[in-house]
């Protein structure tokens, strides 16, 4: 099986996050930054699996500048065979789908896999858009995944349960939590990244439609208003008719 | 024009689906335009959206609709589009309108954002969204420049608006190739509304100290017309189903009232929760983060705090 990995960068999921005082930019002062978790934690394990079982190749994908090298080290040292970084700045979704397909076309992945959103545009729109450019099936939100010859079956969360769904042939799949189990890169696996193949290649010319242009915090709440605990009715009654909410 | 995609649930719409055409409609009026809804497959009564601001229902009806594929969904609702002459093309932000999104603005080389929170801001001839970024830590106003632009619409963020009257649903004639995934089976829950779209949450953490004791969330749930949902380590423990999991890498949820029992309020919950409009916060620990992220909170322990909320809760509706 020959398979792809897209993996995006992020900042951890503890960070405080902050802007340059005029909301142009993200404030990267002091963020730690990860492996996007949709994608290392449950695409590129559920990935590793397959190809442990039946033979195969696990490629990284991104599309970034040098800063995301880090990252995609930590994927080879998980254990993905190689890997391409499209050198671009990846401003919009369209832009980096269009980079992926373009790597993607002619190299006939069996499966390609994104995280079900990044944590930090939470757009979830990056594998629908490969899917379409290179028309293949798209399984979204996917929580598990079985290949069994050319034929997948997965399951998909969808409001309110679950969809089994079967697909033949190449495909895109978003990972949700449920696919895979996070794994913690090893010694080993740290030492043999270092001598896998990492590429790294211009973008194609393609525009950015849809960008940020400005970004703003949540207004701070007010400060809690304390009820005490033997009176719900008290609390029941704000919710009434101070908040309005039931 | 402006296009809504109507996504109905086994012919039913949702409202979600009210949500987008309302915001579709106000969106016509702001750009001085019309709003038209498609609908796909089986339908029930698709001429009550005219009630929500269509002035005209399309519904393509053809057996390769009766289940979702995107890939066939996507190709059908952009020939509706170029067809039909669509400036905007507004979805739903569900798991439906999700994996449009993307496919579309791919197949009709347009600027799409996921997850919208307003309507767009037309000054200066620009065409601008916002819609939370950071896992709901921030939110960004998205500038689109394509002719085309294509949106979902983030659930709860609009109230349905009625005003105009039924419409007549006409019949769109459009190529439907065949899917290449197939549905093998559906396994909805019925009789409870699907956390992304509940009005109220009651949520509860490991302060509950163990499944056995979910009756009174439960209870409580049930008297306030609620969705249950739970924080991660109880879904990784299987206390819970890890559908009910919210947060960072769970579901981000904005319903009007959330409530929080026995939930600490680490980062990583707060991202998936703080934009509801209202957040309770239930915890024995005056010290616990999330009374810093509260409008209303109560310090005890909610082994009482929880039944004698319920019983006030009883009371009130009651009346
Ligand atoms: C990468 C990453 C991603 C994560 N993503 C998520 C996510 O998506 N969602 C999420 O929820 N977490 C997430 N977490 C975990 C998060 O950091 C916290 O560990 C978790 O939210 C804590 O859950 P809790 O509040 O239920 O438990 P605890 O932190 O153990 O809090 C229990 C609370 O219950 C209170 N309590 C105990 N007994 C009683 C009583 N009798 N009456 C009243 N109150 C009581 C305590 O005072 C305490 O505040 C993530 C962590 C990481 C590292
Ligand atoms: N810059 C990128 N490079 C490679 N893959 C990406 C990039 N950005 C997003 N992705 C992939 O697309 C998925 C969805 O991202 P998004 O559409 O931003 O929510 C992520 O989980 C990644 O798998």
């Amino acid at each position: 099986m020959k398979l792809l990995v897209c993996v995006s960068k992020t900042p951890d999921t503890t960070s405080k996050i902050s802007f340059t005082p005029d909301g142009s930019k993200f404030n990267d002062v002091g963020i730690t930054f990860i492996m996007n978790p949709y994608d290392e934690w449950y695409a590129l394990v559920r990935a590793l699996e397959l190809t442990e079982k039946s033979g195969g190749t696990v490629t990284l994908v991104n599309v970034g500048g040098p800063d995301n090298d880090q990252t995609i080290r930590k994927g080879l040292a998980i254990g993905a065979s190689d890997a391409v970084r499209i050198d671009a700045e990846p401003k919009s979704a369209l832009f980096i789908a269009k980079q992926i397909a373009e790597h993607a076309r002619g190299q006939y992945y069996d499966i390609i896999f994104c995280g079900k959103e990044s944590i930090d545009f939470n757009g979830s729109e990056v594998g629908a858009m490969v899917a379409e450019f290179l028309d293949l099936p798209f399984a979204s939100y996917a929580s598990k995944l079985d290949v069994s010859g050319s034929t997948a079956t997965l399951e998909r969360e969808i409001e309110g349960g679950v969809e089994i769904v079967e697909v033949a042939g190449p495909f895109v799949v978003s990972a949700a939590k449920g696919m895979a189990e996070q794994r913690i890169p090893n010694m080993m696996g740290i030492m043999k990244a270092k001598s896998k193949p990492f590429a790294v290649v211009p973008p194609v010319a393609f525009p950015d439609y849809a960008v940020p242009v400005k970004y703003t915090l949540p207004k701070e709440k007010t400060g809690v208003k304390l009820v005490p605990a033997d009176d719900m009715d008290e609390l029941v009654r704000l919710l009434h008719e101070e908040a309005k909410v039931i | 024009m402006i296009l809504v995609f109507a996504e109905a649930v086994n012919g039913q719409f949702k409202k979600t689906a009210f949500e987008a055409v309302t915001y579709g409609n106000k969106t016509a009026q702001l750009l001085g335009n019309q709003c038209v809804v498609l609908t796909l497959g089986k339908v029930n009564n698709a001429g009550q959206l005219g009630e929500y601001g269509a002035s005209k229902v399309y519904n393509v009806s053809d057996a390769n609709l009766d289940s979702f594929d995107s890939q066939v969904y996507a190709s059908v609702i952009a020939q509706a589009a170029e067809k039909l002459g669509a400036k905007v093309i507004v979805l739903a932000h569900t798991s439906t309108g999700k994996s449009l999104l993307g496919r579309l603005a791919a197949r009709l080389n347009a600027g799409s954002v996921a997850g919208v929170k307003s309507l767009p801001d037309i000054a200066g001839g620009s065409f601008k969204v916002t819609k939370g970024v950071y896992s709901g830590k921030a939110t960004a106003e998205y500038e689109i420049s394509s002719d085309l632009k294509i949106l979902s619409l983030s659930g709860n963020e609009i109230r349905p608006a009625k005003g105009g009257g039924e419409v007549a649903m006409e019949e769109l004639h459009l190529t439907v190739p065949s899917p290449k995934t197939r549905v093998l089976q559906v396994k909805r829950q019925e009789g409870i509304v699907p956390l992304p779209e509940a009005d109220v949450v009651v949520s509860a953490g490991r302060g509950m100290k163990g499944p056995e004791h979910w009756g009174i969330v439960e209870e409580l749930a049930k008297v306030m017309g609620a969705t249950t949902a739970c924080s991660r380590p109880v879904a990784d423990a299987d206390w819970r189903p890890h559908h009910e999991h919210v947060g960072q890498t769970g579901l981000a949820i904005r319903p009007n009232l959330y409530v929080a029992i026995g939930i600490s309020g680490a980062i990583q919950h707060l991202a998936g929760v703080n934009q509801s409009k209202v957040i309770v916060v239930i915890n024995k620990d005056p010290e616990a983060p999330f009374f810093k992220a509260a409008d209303y909170g109560v310090v005890g322990d909610l082994f009482e705090v929880v039944p004698k909320l319920t019983a006030a809760m009883k009371k009130f509706k009651a009346g």
